[in-house]
């Protein structure tokens, strides 16, 4: 029997680590993901987890810290937000490189500057191409079972790379939900032990992490990181699949809600996605063929399948909670207008910013996004694809 | 047992092994190959080293020259990168997942840009942590890596790229940081600054004392370099000799707080003796500069009479 509970984002991402028991966590405090480490390091307090926490002085040295703990053959753990990734950033590379697979709960605010401590996407945008698999979480349901599907993706063999675990900072870190936890032993069971093939404290068998690799390899072995990325997502899946046989809940890419005979489409990810499922459902009510597209996993992107979801779509709009200082479009808009191009489906597509820095995002803003789409599904034309919702004298 | 140099080369691995790239006359591999000989044998060690001249040329895929576990993630991030590793150890160890009888010592390598100035926030972290591991700092004096530009350890008035020796400014301007004392004030079981003088036996002595300290321990060695110095290859273990016996580079040791002086010269030289032989001093030796020797002089004479002062006092300390 599954347990019940009523939990923040935060703590319920503490807890799927508490019952995931990783031998090392470093970490260092941020806003609003603070709360993980500090929930953790009470656990490792009282003598609930084996971990060993070490308390970094910079995000920096935590990403350091963990491919060390991760090379070394431990599983290792951190968690950040914001500027705290962006100070990792050097490091997140180097952990995917080494093909470790760490996994990092990322609870999402905006990237400075200015400085602002609320919600958007822009800090896990500014790691969407450095070989962390990043999965997209709705509410504090979705970020426990992301987390304890993360390593048994991450540390498949055929891939061998991190993951972060995205949710909304505040909107769903901080707001205290019902939520359906497995027990500890089901975790342990399903999770499994870490048993990597080389690792720095193997004494029989030493090895070298992290060397110089010159022109003869270094493109060989990105190639690798590129072609274990499109192998995450077989595994992915076939996790997922365990997964709604342990706990009922099921995953794949993309949460397709009322598509099947949509024709305005809406295209976003984690909390906003709940938002406009209200929407959706007040649209039926009233004859409107409205439906959402909620991207769970958006590293690796799945182009084909998502071209594939939206193609009987007559007008669709991507909501990007962090914009794209490109004048071509915000991240998702461009992922997504590139996957249909690709795989040769064309519907009207238009782009909307919206939500930067922890603006709320209303029901009332999501009706007039579908009531924009069904003006384009109607005349077909788009006049401008690059807008904005919420933003002053925008309306 | 007596200190026998011939003795421990021809018995103990050296574990910095041959095929290494760097280039002759470079202070930094007999210096960390005695310092890995300091390893007890049966001991794995894990090597963390920082990005620098000693990690591009000694770990070259496919080839390593490294014959323990070796790891290099970044420049400024060895410390970090060593604690992880370490943390990793005391967490498998405690649950059972590694050997009991096998142990495993945590030795950090970094020059002296990646540990005085971009690395000094991540080895102040991790010592502070307290892990149980060594950090080596091999004080080259400059980033030599990237071609000789000035760091915090560049001493005062030497020509380097970023401190070029000009008409209007005469080299780098102002005088070395001090990262012993910086690393003595962490309060570590064991801090010591040493060198490969004559028969390694300070520098193996302090490597030994230092990986097998329990706790954060550090070690400043001083790693002449023959490109951004400018002195013969062959001039390497004279160098370090002038650097020991002109107080320019003082052996010490910090135990407990304690400090004592492992080597103090029979007669201590002037310093010109250790800045001739170097390029990256010329401009101090033509005619109207003099008053940069007098400085130079100075300042060495205050740190040497410092740290006299200071082994006299934290051991009247103790002794009360």
């Amino acid at each position: 029997m599954s347990i019940r509970e009523r939990l923040s984002g935060n703590e319920a991402s503490a807890i799927a680590m508490k019952q995931i028991n990783p031998d090392v966590v470093a970490a260092f405090p941020i806003t609003p993901s603070t709360e993980i480490p500090q929930y953790f390091s009470t656990f490792v307090s009282n003598g609930s987890v084996d971990t060993e926490f070490v308390a970094v002085e910079s995000e920096h040295s935590a990403m350091s810290a963990c491919i060390g703990a991760e090379a070394a053959g431990a599983r290792a753990m951190t968690a950040t937000s914001s500027n705290g990734l962006a100070l990792m950033w050097e490091m997140i590379h180097i952990a995917a490189s080494s093909r470790l697979p760490i996994v990092m709960p990322l609870v999402n605010r905006t990237i400075s500057g200015p400085i602002n401590i609320h919600n958007d996407h822009s800090d896990a945008m500014g790691i969407r191409d450095s070989g962390w698999i990043q999965l997209f979480s709705e509410n504090n349901q979705e970020a426990y079972d992301n987390l304890i599907m993360a390593h048994r993706i991450a540390e498949n063999k055929d891939v061998m790379l991190p993951l972060a675990v995205c949710q909304d900072g505040f909107i769903t870190s901080h707001a205290i939900e019902n939520i359906e936890l497995l027990e500890d032993d089901k975790v342990k069971e399903f999770v499994g032990t870490y048993n990597p093939e080389h690792y720095l404290l193997d004494a029989n068998n030493p090895m070298a992490v992290g060397p110089l690799d010159l022109q003869p390899f270094f493109f060989e072995h990105k190639h690798q990181e590129a072609v274990a990325m499109n192998n995450a997502k077989r595994v992915i899946l076939e996790v997922a699949k365990e997964f709604e046989k342990l706990t009922g809940r099921k995953y794949g890419f993309f949460e397709e809600y009322k598509m099947n005979d949509a024709e305005l489409v809406i295209v976003c990810m984690n909390s906003t996605a709940g938002t406009t499922k209200d929407v959706v459902d007040k649209l039926r009510e009233q004859n409107i063929k409205a439906g959402l597209l909620k991207i769970r996993v958006y590293r690796p992107f799945p182009a084909e399948e998502i071209a594939k979801a939206l193609s009987n779509a007559k007008a669709i709009a991507v909501l990007d909670k962090a914009t794209g200082l490109n004048a071509c479009g915000a991240p998702l808009f461009t992922d997504i207008t590139s996957a249909m191009f690709v795989n040769k489906t064309f519907v009207p597509t238009v782009n909307y910013v919206y939500g930067l820095g922890g603006r709320d995002t209303t029901s009332k803003q999501i009706e007039k996004v579908y009531s924009d789409l069904a003006q384009i599904a109607k005349t077909g034309i788009v006049d401008n694809p690059y807008r904005n919702f919420g933003l002053r004298g925008d309306e | 047992m007596a200190y026998n140099v011939k003795e421990i080369v021809a018995k103990k691995p050296a574990i910095f092994e041959s095929g290494h790239r760097m280039c002759a006359g470079c202070g930094a591999p007999p210096v960390a190959r005695m310092i890995m000989r300091a390893l007890k044998e049966g001991d794995h060690a894990v090597v963390a080293n920082a990005t620098g001249c000693m990690e591009v040329s000694s770990c070259i895929y496919p080839y390593t020259s490294w014959s323990c576990s070796y790891i290099h993630t970044a420049f400024e991030c060895t410390a970090a990168t060593c604690s992880g590793a370490e943390a990793a150890y005391k967490s498998m160890k405690r649950q059972g997942k590694l050997p009991k009888d096998k142990n495993t010592k945590f030795i950090a390598f970094g020059g002296d840009g990646g540990t005085y100035d971009i690395g000094i926030q991540s080895l102040s972290g991790a010592m502070e942590r307290g892990h149980d591991m060594t950090y080596v700092c091999y004080d080259n004096g400059a980033y030599m890596n990237t071609g000789i530009q000035r760091s915090s350890a560049t001493p005062h008035f030497a020509d380097t790229t970023t401190s070029p020796a000009g008409k209007v400014v005469p080299g780098k301007m102002q005088e070395r940081k001090d990262l012993t004392e910086i690393m003595a004030s962490h309060h570590l079981p064991y801090v010591a600054q040493t060198l490969a003088l004559a028969n390694f036996k300070d520098l193996y002595e302090k490597a030994e004392k230092a990986i097998y300290t329990e706790g954060p321990t550090f070690l400043n060695v001083l790693a002449p370099c023959p490109r951004g110095w400018g002195y013969p290859t062959d001039m390497l273990m004279p160098i370090n000799k002038l650097a020991a016996d002109t107080c320019y580079w003082p052996l010490y040791e910090v135990v407990d707080g304690k400090y004592k002086i492992t080597y103090k010269p029979a007669k201590k030289l002037p310093i010109e003796e250790f800045l001739r032989p170097q390029k990256r001093f010329k401009h101090m030796f033509l005619p109207g500069n003099e008053w940069m020797i007098e400085e130079f002089q100075k300042e060495v004479d205050r740190r040497w009479e410092e740290l006299l002062a200071l082994e006299k006092i934290t051991n009247q300390i103790e002794n009360k």
